[in-house]
C-alpha cells in the first residue's frame, strides 16, 4: 500500500514539475515574442548566431544528409526488388527526405551542436553572473541572449533542410544509379513525378518549428541554470535530451496535421 | 538616498538576512562589513534589484523598488553601477568593449567618445592599453579592475562595490582605494563597499556597517566603530579567534 502510494506520489510530482516547466518554457517564448517585435532589433549579434548555428553546422548536415540517403536507397532497393519496383527507389529516398529525414536529422544535428552550446553558453554566464551583470546594467538577457539565438535557429534550420535533402537525393542517386544500377532517367523521373512542391515545403516549415524548439530548450536550460561548473553539464544535457525528444513527438503531430 | 527596512531573505532554509535595517546616505562611502558567508553579497543585490526579499522594502530616493516591475526598475538601475565580486566580465568580448558596455547600450556617443572614455577608464584603474585582450587572458586582479571600470564607465550616481580590493597586491589595493576616493568626492557619488580589508575600511567608509548573523549590529562612522564596545565589532577588528564570532 505504501509502496503505491510512493509510486503516485512520484508519479504526481513528475507531472506536476513537467506542467509547470512547460508552462514556463512557453512564458520564456511570449517574452522572446515581446522583445522581438519592440524595436530597434538589432542585426549584428543574430548574423553571428546564423553563422554558428548554420554555416558552422553545413559540414555536419552534409555528412549526415548524404549517408542518410544512401542507406536508404540500399534498403528500399532490397525491399522494393522482390516485387521488381527498382524504379521507385530514387521517389522514396526523396520523399522521405524532404518530408521526414532531412528536418528532423538535420534539427537533431543542430540540437546536438548548436541546442547545447546554447546551454552552456548561457548556462556558464548565469552561473558566473554575467546574466546578473547586463541586468544591472539595464540590458534584458532575453533581448541580447536569447532572441538572436531564436531568430538564427528558425531561420536557418530550414536552409540547412534544403542541403539535407539535396545531398540526400545525391546520396542516394549515387547508390541507386551507380552502384546498384537502377536506370538513371527513371530514378529521376520518378523523383520528379511523386514528389510535390509541398513536400518540400511542408518539410521546411516543420524545419523551421523544430529550429524554435532546440532554441528556445537550449536557451531556457541555460538560462536557468543554477550550481556551477556541475549546473552547467547537467543543463546541456537536459537541454539536448528534451529538444531532441520534443523535436521527435511535434514532428508526429505535425506530420498529421499536414499531410 | 537608500533606505534598506527590515530585509528578510532565506535560500530554501538557510536565513541568510534576518531583519536587515541600515540608511545609506547620499554622497556618502558606506562599507558594510561582516564575516565571509555572512550574506554581505546578498544584501547588495538586494539594492540593486537582483534578489527580492521575503520580506521588507528597500527604498532609492523614496522608491520601493521591491515592489517596482521590469521596467521602471531598468530605468532606477540606470543610476547604478556594480563591481560583482568576481567581476562578471562578458567573456565573449573584449575588455574594451566590456567597459564600452553601459555607454553603447545607454548613452548617445559617438564611437571616438566613448573609446576615449574607455581609455580614460582603463588608465584610471591601471589597466592602459589591454582594450582588445579577452577577459580570459587577464589575471584576477585585472578582471576586478577591468570590472571597477565598467562599473564607473557611465558615472552613475550611485556605485555597489563588492570587495574592490580582495586580491590586489598593497601597491594596487592603494591605488584603487585612493580611486574609490577620488570618484566619489569629485562626482558626488553615493557609494557602498563591501571589504574585508580593515586598513581600506577606514580609508575609504565615511560610514561603517557590520552585518552579522542576518543583522546590522553595528553602524557608524569609523571612529565610532574603531571605539565600538560591541564584541562582534571588536572580535571582527582585531582578527581575534576569541570572541562571540564563532569558527565552524
Ligand atoms: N543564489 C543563492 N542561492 C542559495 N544560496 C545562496 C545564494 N546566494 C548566496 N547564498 C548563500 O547565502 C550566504 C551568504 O552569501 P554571500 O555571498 O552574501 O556571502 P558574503 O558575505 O558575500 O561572503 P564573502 O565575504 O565570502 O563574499 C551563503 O551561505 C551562501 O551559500
Ligand atoms: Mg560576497
Amino acid at each position: 500500500m505504501n509502496f503505491v502510494l510512493g509510486a503516485v506520489d512520484y508519479v504526481g510530482r513528475a507531472v506536476l514539475h513537467s506542467v509547470e516547466e512547460a508552462g514556463r518554457i512557453f512564458q520564456l517564448f511570449l517574452s522572446v515574442l515581446a522583445w522581438l517585435v519592440r524595436p530597434p532589433l538589432r542585426l549584428r549579434p543574430i548574423f553571428k548566431q546564423m553563422e554558428f548555428v548554420g554555416v558552422r553546422s553545413i559540414f555536419v548536415v552534409v555528412l549526415t544528409g548524404t549517408f542518410t540517403g544512401m542507406v536508404l536507397a540500399l534498403q528500399t532497393y532490397h525491399g522494393f526488388r522482390m516485387f521488381s519496383a527498382e524504379s521507385m527507389v530514387g521517389a522514396t529516398v526523396a520523399l522521405s527526405m524532404t518530408r521526414e529525414l532531412g528536418p528532423v536529422l538535420t534539427a537533431l544535428m543542430v540540437t546536438a551542436r548548436a541546442g547545447s552550446a546554447m546551454a552552456a553558453e548561457l548556462g556558464t554566464m548565469r552561473v558566473t553572473e554575467q546574466i546578473d551583470a547586463l541586468y544591472v546594467m539595464a540590458a534584458n538577457p532575453v533581448k541580447y541572449l536569447i532572441v538572436p539565438r531564436m531568430v538564427a535557429s528558425v531561420v536557418m534550420l530550414p536552409f540547412l533542410t534544403i542541403v539535407s535533402d539535396f545531398v540526400g537525393v545525391v546520396g542516394g542517386y549515387f547508390v541507386g544509379v551507380h552502384l546498384l544500377r537502377i536506370n538513371s532517367g527513371i530514378f529521376m523521373k520518378n523523383i520528379t513525378k511523386i514528389v510535390e512542391l509541398d513536400d518540400i515545403f511542408n518539410g521546411l516549415i516543420k524545419a523551421a518549428f523544430f529550429g524554435l524548439i532546440l532554441s528556445l530548450i537550449g536557451c531556457y536550460k541555460g538560462f536557468n541554470t543554477t550550481g556551477g561548473a556541475e549546473g552547467v553539464g547537467r543543463a546541456t544535457t537536459e537541454a539536448v535530451v528534451l529538444a531532441s525528444v520534443m523535436i521527435l513527438i511535434s514532428d508526429y503531430f505535425l506530420t498529421a496535421l499536414m499531410f | 538616498m537608500i533606505q534598506i527596512i527590515d530585509i528578510h531573505k532565506s535560500f530554501g532554509r538557510q536565513k541568510v538576512l534576518d531583519g536587515v535595517d541600515l540608511d545609506i546616505e547620499a554622497g556618502k562611502t558606506t562599507v558594510i562589513i561582516g564575516r565571509s558567508g555572512g550574506g554581505k553579497s546578498v544584501l547588495l543585490k538586494h539594492i540593486i534589484g537582483l534578489l527580492k526579499p521575503d520580506r521588507g522594502q528597500i527604498l532609492v530616493e523614496g522608491v520601493d523598488i521591491t515592489k517596482l516591475n521590469d521596467r521602471d526598475l531598468n530605468e532606477i538601475r540606470k543610476k547604478f553601477g556594480m563591481l560583482f565580486q568576481e567581476a562578471a566580465l562578458f567573456d565573449s568580448m573584449t575588455v574594451g568593449d566590456n567597459v564600452a558596455f553601459p555607454l553603447r547600450e545607454h548613452a548617445r556617443m559617438s564611437e571616438a567618445e566613448i573609446r576615449e572614455i574607455v581609455a580614460d577608464r582603463l588608465r584610471a584603474v591601471g589597466l592602459s592599453g589591454v582594450e582588445a585582450k579577452m577577459p580570459s587572458e587577464l589575471s584576477g586582479g585585472m578582471r576586478k579592475r577591468v570590472g571597477l571600470a565598467r562599473a564607473i564607465a557611465m558615472r552613475p550616481r550611485i556605485v555597489l562595490f563588492d570587495e574592490p580590493t580582495t586580491g590586489l597586491d598593497p601597491v594596487m589595493t592603494e591605488a584603487i582605494n585612493q580611486l574609490i576616493i577620488d570618484t566619489q568626492r569629485n562626482y558626488d557619488l553615493t557609494c557602498v563597499v563591501i571589504s574585508h580589508d580593515i586598513q581600506s575600511i577606514f580609508r575609504i567608509g565615511h560610514r561603517i556597517a557590520m552585518l552579522y548573523e542576518g543583522k546590522i549590529v553595528a553602524s557608524g562612522t569609523p571612529d565610532e566603530i574603531r571605539a565600538s564596545q560591541n564584541p562582534v565589532v571588536r572580535q571582527f577588528l582585531s582578527g581575534s579567534i576569541e570572541g562571540p564570532i564563532k569558527i565552524i
